[in-house]
């Protein structure tokens, strides 16, 4: 420890993993103050962990930060508007504080235009924005982006939801500005000026991501493809036009200028016929997204075979097994496998996908680590299968989508299945179960899973036990979402000390009681038990009554004081601290 | 103050020696009957497609986890227009890889529909009569009415068919046979 400041420095600029970052700061106080000054990326992974002030009296000299707010079952309106996870307190901070920063990555936060606007105004360096599922903005903030960023290097609006005014925003964007590297619109519905989509991208030599909206119509894209022939990655808009053979012989050949195209997405309304256009690429991509794509299997299967070097693959069930049997065969580097439900509300299955098409997929491609898989039956053994021939996956999110299905074959619960999995693959870091399960499963998660870090429950288990088992056993346990199943207050209070080793807990339609939350709230001052519930009237509800919602979450910034009146964090009065 | 303390202890013993009746810790619990159950007779391969009456989900909220935007996307490809321009549905085979979507209005009678259908799919659809029954065909046609129900084609009036039905599908014929019952 003898080094002088500056060495240490140097040496920590190598270190750039947040939690490597951590860990040194806790060697011995001289490397945490030497470690403070010189952190420049900081990720907060709960918006209310941590208050914007302790952030900037630790953190001084900060470039980039990235903020998550709403739990992620927010994604499937769980969670009621006005939950919270605004951006607001965190920029009025930084706009003070940060003049030099440079990245803002945002998720699942609530963003204003006013927000914006201060974003744009107070960092004379802003380089990267990205909002990812975020909301409560409009085309006008990013009309303010575009205009007053010099130096934009990124903005990236994925699936966020805009209140799409015009697509006159992007007009904002200053002859002067030639910095973009990246532009992701394509969650934005109106058509923007195509003169000036063409000339940003004529005038950003540097652009190496383009995702376009659907509103940008097929016959143009040649136009946008010849100004970029340095594009790696490439979002279309919606991909059908009348059928013309000078449209589709320039959208091939613009296409076969673009000799760094590696990843391909968008596809809206595609229609086959100009599908081989963009056959001359597919040997060289690693990532492609059909997931909008309404086409057949024959269809998918023709491109998916051309496309050797794939690595990441999302599609709709259209792919049947047929196409899935086909990526097994023609994809050996395939990591990650995303298969979407066309019709997820329909109970018989309109496509021939089974689990067999996952088998097969396990069973072809040995580097497979991610799936992201819907179907509408499943069975033990096929899961056993998957598990024996995959014990690499990182990532196993499997929904059935019929509630508590059991094992088509055999009636069972999925238990055993899951248990293959979960006992197999010894890096799974991410789990999501369905069918049906009983508290078995997670016997066998308790036990086997021992590097799991994020599990999300629904309609499944039969008691506290199972609840039990997960957070008694899983020792790397961070995020559990659960939701529909009978769990209640004993196995919460039996494990409330591992509450404060997680970043957060939510349950929904459980059966945890009011007088427990209370009572978890008072044994653990650390931890937030927010209990939401739009019955109204908490005050006078009895102990016993079942809450609606509850999410948990540890915290050093305190209770918060921006919920709507159904949400309230249970009191800590230490007087009936037990 | 009561804290109910019983209430906060986990017991891990074995299972059974607890005392609160909600532990369920057999095995071979009986799994939860879901419309996925097949009638006996059909034995544990037919769950699947060929179970009696499938029927639409009541919703549930948040289930399946597919993302608003990522539905509405799709939705947009199957808002149909049902006046004037056309009543289009979908036609699936048992066993082919594809459907089709033929258009009702275009024809006006069963014949006319099952000629184009036998040509569409090459393949001999039957119509059912009361005398009769199945001619011997391999295959027939099936409906699925508004209220979500499977019919077989033929027993209803052609205007009343035309306006109830929102999907086709040719089933097997030795399948079909459960319909008529």
């Amino acid at each position: 420890m003898g080094f002088p400041e500056e060495v240490l420095e140097h040496v920590f600029s190598f270190i750039t993993s947040h939690t490597d970052r951590n860990v040194v700061s806790l060697v011995c106080k001289s490397w945490y103050e030497i470690e403070r000054w010189c952190r420049r990326r900081i990720f907060v992974g709960n918006c209310y962990a941590v208050s914007p002030a302790m952030m900037i009296r630790r953190f001084p000299e900060v470039r980039s930060v990235e903020l998550k707010g709403k739990p992620h079952f927010a994604d499937f309106n769980l969670v009621p508007d006005g939950w919270g996870g605004y951006f607001y307190p965190w920029i009025c901070e930084m706009a003070r504080a940060y003049p030099w920063l440079e990245e803002i990555k945002l998720k699942r936060m609530v963003v204003t235009d006013d927000n914006l606007e201060l974003i744009s105004k107070s960092f004379k360096n802003f380089k990267v924005l990205v909002l990812s599922s975020c909301e409560g903005f409009s085309t006008h903030g990013l009309a303010a982006i575009a205009a007053n960023c010099r130096n934009l290097r990124e903005l990236d609006l994925r699936e966020s939801e805009v209140e799409d005014l015009s697509g006159h925003w992007l007009s904002h964007f200053p002859d002067s500005c030639t910095s973009l590297q990246s532009l992701n619109m394509s969650c934005l519905s109106s058509e923007v000026s195509f003169s000036a989509l063409q000339r940003l991208i004529a005038r950003s030599p540097n652009l190496k991501t383009l995702r376009l909206n659907r509103a940008v119509p097929l016959e143009k894209l040649s136009t946008l493809l010849r100004r970029a022939p340095q594009l790696v990655e490439l979002g279309t808009g919606a991909y059908s036009a009348e059928i013309r053979p000078d449209v589709y012989a320039n959208l091939t050949e613009a296409f076969s200028r673009c000799k760094e195209v590696k990843g391909l997405s968008g596809f809206w309304d595609v229609l086959p016929s100009y599908l081989p256009a963009i056959y001359s690429v597919c040997s060289r991509l690693t990532s492609l997204n059909l997931s909008y794509a309404t086409i057949q299997s024959p269809d998918v299967t023709k491109i998916i075979t051309q496309c050797p070097n794939l690595q990441s693959l999302s599609v709709l069930d259209y792919i049947e097994d047929t196409g899935l049997n086909a990526l097994s065969l023609s994809c050996k580097d395939l990591r990650e496998l995303r298969v979407f439900p066309s019709d997820p509300f329909v109970a018989n299955a309109n496509v021939s996908l089974t689990e067999q098409g996952l088998v097969a997929v396990s069973e072809g491609c040995s580097k497979l680590q991610s799936v992201l898989y819907f179907c509408r039956q499943m069975s033990n053994s096929a899961l056993t299968t998957i598990a024996k021939n995959r014990p690499n996956l990182t990532c196993f999110r499997l929904c059935i989508l019929e509630p508590r299905a059991p094992d088509y074959l055999t009636f069972e619960p999925l238990d055993v299945g899951f248990g293959a999995i979960v006992e197999h693959c010894k890096q799974l870091q991410r789990l999501s179960l369905s069918g049906l399960l009983t508290d078995r499963v997670f016997e066998y998660i308790g036990k086997w899973a021992k590097k799991l870090e994020m599990l999300s429950i629904a309609f499944a288990g039969d008691s506290d036990l199972g609840l039990h088992h997960v957070l008694s056993g899983c020792d790397s346990l961070r995020k559990l979402e659960i939701r529909d199943c009978p769990f209640g207050d004993k196995a919460l209070l039996a494990n409330v000390s591992k509450l404060e080793t997680m970043r957060s807990l939510w349950m929904s339609s459980c059966s945890v009681s009011l007088g427990a939350c209370k009572r978890l709230s008072q044994k653990m001052p650390r931890l937030n038990v927010e209990v939401i519930d739009e019955q109204g009237d908490l005050d006078s509800r009895p102990d016993n009554c079942h809450v609606e919602k509850l999410y948990i979450y540890r915290t050093v910034a305190g209770p918060r004081f921006d919920m709507p009146s159904f949400i309230r964090t249970m009191d800590q009065n230490p007087t009936y601290r037990s | 103050m009561d804290l109910n303390y019983k209430a906060t202890e986990l017991s891990l013993a074995l299972p059974g020696t607890d005392d609160s009746p909600e532990l369920n810790t057999t095995t071979t619990s009986t799994p939860i009957k879901t419309n996925k159950r097949g009638s006996p007779e059909m034995g544990p391969s037919a769950a699947g497609e060929s179970k009696s009456a499938p029927r639409a989900k009541a919703q549930v909220v948040g289930w399946p986890p597919v993302r608003s935007y990522r539905r509405n996307a799709l939705q947009g490809k199957k808002v149909e227009p049902e006046m004037g321009s056309g009543m289009f549905v979908k036609v699936s085979m048992d066993g082919a890889p594809y459907l089709r979507k033929i258009d009702l209005k275009v024809y006006k009678s069963y014949g006319e529909l099952m000629k184009s259908l036998e040509g569409m799919f090459a393949c001999i659809i039957g119509l059912y009569n009361e005398k009769e029954g199945y001619n011997g065909s391999k295959h027939a046609a099936t409906y699925e009415d508004k209220d979500g129900d499977w019919m077989l084609v033929g027993d209803v009036p052609w205007e009343m068919f035309v306006t109830s039905c929102k999907r086709l599908r040719i089933m097997k014929g030795c399948e079909a046979r459960g319909l008529e019952l």
